[in-house]
């Protein structure tokens, strides 16, 4: 008797197979933005290997933290450095990958019903990856980690009421300290990657259920399936696997010769609690929510709060726009303004690098609104939409 | 057995379960809370933090015209000993003629240095400047540099506890 049988006797793993792959159909009307899921989950898997390397030579001690990083794993480990520019170079691109998932899940649509738990899943997914890489980057213990958690912990100081107290008890100290640095590496290496794997399974769940979108937005009735779908497994994973490559190719590039852009000089010197380096700044996925941060320059409680909302308004995609047309290839005004999101969004990257004074704080106000004006502007597309529609519109 | 009082004796099962439910729900809630609360205190400074809240400091020590930093809370405390021809600011002024004040800046929060020779303090990160008395008086800092809560007693300070004069002095 081979093995599977054996195996599907006690498992019924022909069943799975057939449910999860061979028999889960993907439209054929999707294109190569489709294949970023896939892309991501490969990216955690590096991220979580090369972390497990990591962890067998970090040390998540104040006084050890910094050498066991930049002496012993960059210098004394063999492929030491391989691991540790792996995990850097990983945790950066995963955010571009999320981002253009995430871009690609609003323009189609994908938010709509019956889709809404796979998006609010994944927005928690990216919530839990931000969380992760904010953690994750104060262990290395340099001058940019400490200021970049003493900075990000101090912003709940304005909580009404609670605020001084609760920054004490997330820090275990009056200051970023050694306390904060052990429940960082907690929160960093055990709790926030199991909810990331849970949320995981959770968010694949829910997309077998409800099948994935495509790019017309108009869902393949059952009886159709075979006709307008392609088999998950082989037919869709031979396709990834080229994406993957190419991929994987550019990953790698980046780790080998251009690993410097996830690798801040300034975190290379030891964290010094009594200096704070000149200019703080996140790392380039944080950059357009820093912007909004300061872009209500004038209002230092009014740009908290932007932040807050810009970090979760996304989440509220599916009440926000209700419009009965699910994609965007069939929404001419929801494409302008799709653009000049996606425009802003960028702007607000770079601009969240320069210095906030003069003409800069002005344009980080302006790209903010603009910001916020996307969300508020999809209930009013989409009533529009409705009426159209109403009118004798051609719904597609 | 009539219908009625199996009946009877139907309700009064599931009374009773219902009943062993909620008790076991009520206990469960409990346990859960005690265990959160649990969790909640482990994350509380440890006592040897909470040891650094107050820090106990005799101001007779620093000479005229001498500033000394000490750490309180893991922050500098600038503690200078003014002279006559400081800038002059009563309310500002601990004990007659001591400033004392949390040595970051109040701009992005960089380390000031004292200049004797101009008598100020200078911020390297961004230029800004405050006088002996903590008040910025150049640069962008929004607001003087802050005053630790603290206590007289006698001539010692007290750092991390309010007392009448501390209290005086942020009202007024």
């Amino acid at each position: 008797m081979k093995l599977i049988d054996w195996l599907d006797e006690r498992l019924a793993v022909r069943q799975l197979i057939k449910v999860m792959m061979t028999e889960y159909y993907v439209p054929k009307n999707i294109n190569f933005l489709w294949s970023f899921g896939v892309l991501i989950i490969l990216t955690l898997t590096i991220l979580i290997i090369s972390g497990i390397f990591l962890l067998m030579y970090y040390k998540p001690d104040a006084n050890l933290a910094f050498d066991s990083v930049n002496k012993t794993i960059m210098m004394d480990v063999s492929y030491g450095w391989i691991f540790r520019h792996v995990h850097a170079v990983g945790a950066s691109i995963i955010f571009l990958l999320l981002y253009i998932h995430m871009a690609r899940g609003i323009y189609y649509g994908s938010f709509k019903p019956p889709r809404e738990i796979v998006w609010i899943t994944g927005y928690v997914l990216f919530i839990l990856m931000s969380a992760t890489a904010f953690t994750g980057y104060l262990l290395p213990w340099g001058q940019m980690s400490y200021w970049a958690a003493q900075t990000i912990t101090t912003l709940f100081e304005k909580i009404p009421f609670i605020g001084p107290d609760l920054v004490i008890w997330i820090r275990g100290h009056f200051i970023v300290e050694d306390p904060t640095l052990t429940r960082f590496f907690a929160l960093h290496v055990v709790f926030l990657p199991l909810l990331l794997i849970i949320f995981t399974a959770i968010h694949l769940y829910a997309v077998r259920i409800v099948g994935s979108n495509n790019e017309d937005g108009v869902p393949i009735p059952k009886e159709e399936k075979k006709k307008k779908g392609i088999p998950f497994w082989p037919v869709f994973m031979a396709k990834e696997y080229f994406v993957m490559a190419v991929f994987l190719t550019f990953f790698f590039f980046l780790v080998f010769f251009h690993y410097e852009f996830a690798m801040d000089p300034i975190n290379f010197t030891p964290a010094n609690k009594l200096q704070t380096p000149p200019h703080i700044y996140p790392e380039w996925y944080f950059l357009a929510y820093y912007e909004v941060l300061r872009g209500f320059f004038f209002s230092q409680n009014l740009g908290l709060i932007a932040f807050v909302l810009s970090m979760f308004i996304a989440m509220f995609l599916p009440w926000l726009d209700k419009s009965p047309i699910v994609s965007g290839k069939h929404r001419p005004m929801f494409q302008v303004a799709f653009w000049i999101f996606i425009l802003d969004f960028v702007f607000l990257t770079v601009l969240g690098k320069l210095p906030p004074t003069g003409l800069y704080a002005w344009l980080g106000l302006i790209g903010s609104i603009i910001f916020f004006a996307f969300f508020f502007s999809l209930p009013i597309i989409s009533k529009i939409e409705r009426k159209q529609i109403e009118n004798g519109g051609n719904k597609k | 057995m009539s219908n009625e009082e199996k009946l009877e004796k139907n309700e009064e099962n599931i009374s009773r379960r219902d009943f062993l439910l909620y008790a076991m729900g009520a206990w469960a809630t409990v346990g859960v809370g005690y265990a959160l609360y649990a969790m909640y205190k482990t994350w509380e400074p440890l006592p040897e933090v909470m040891a650094q809240a107050t820090v106990k400091f005799d101001l007779s020590k620093v000479k005229p015209g001498e500033l000394k930093v000490i750490s309180w809370r893991g922050k500098p405390v600038f503690i200078l000993h003014k002279t006559k021809d400081m800038t002059k600011c009563p309310e500002r002024t601990v004990a007659g003629e001591y400033t004392v004040v949390i040595g970051v800046c109040t701009h992005l929060g960089c380390i000031p240095n004292w200049e004797p020779d101009k008598k100020i303090w200078h911020c390297p990160c961004h230029g800004g400047e405050y006088n002996a008395c903590g008040v910025n008086i150049f640069g962008p800092p929004p607001r003087p540099l802050d005053i630790p809560p603290f206590k007289l007693e006698g001539t010692i300070i007290v750092l991390g506890e309010e007392g009448p004069e501390y209290r005086k002095m942020i009202s007024g």
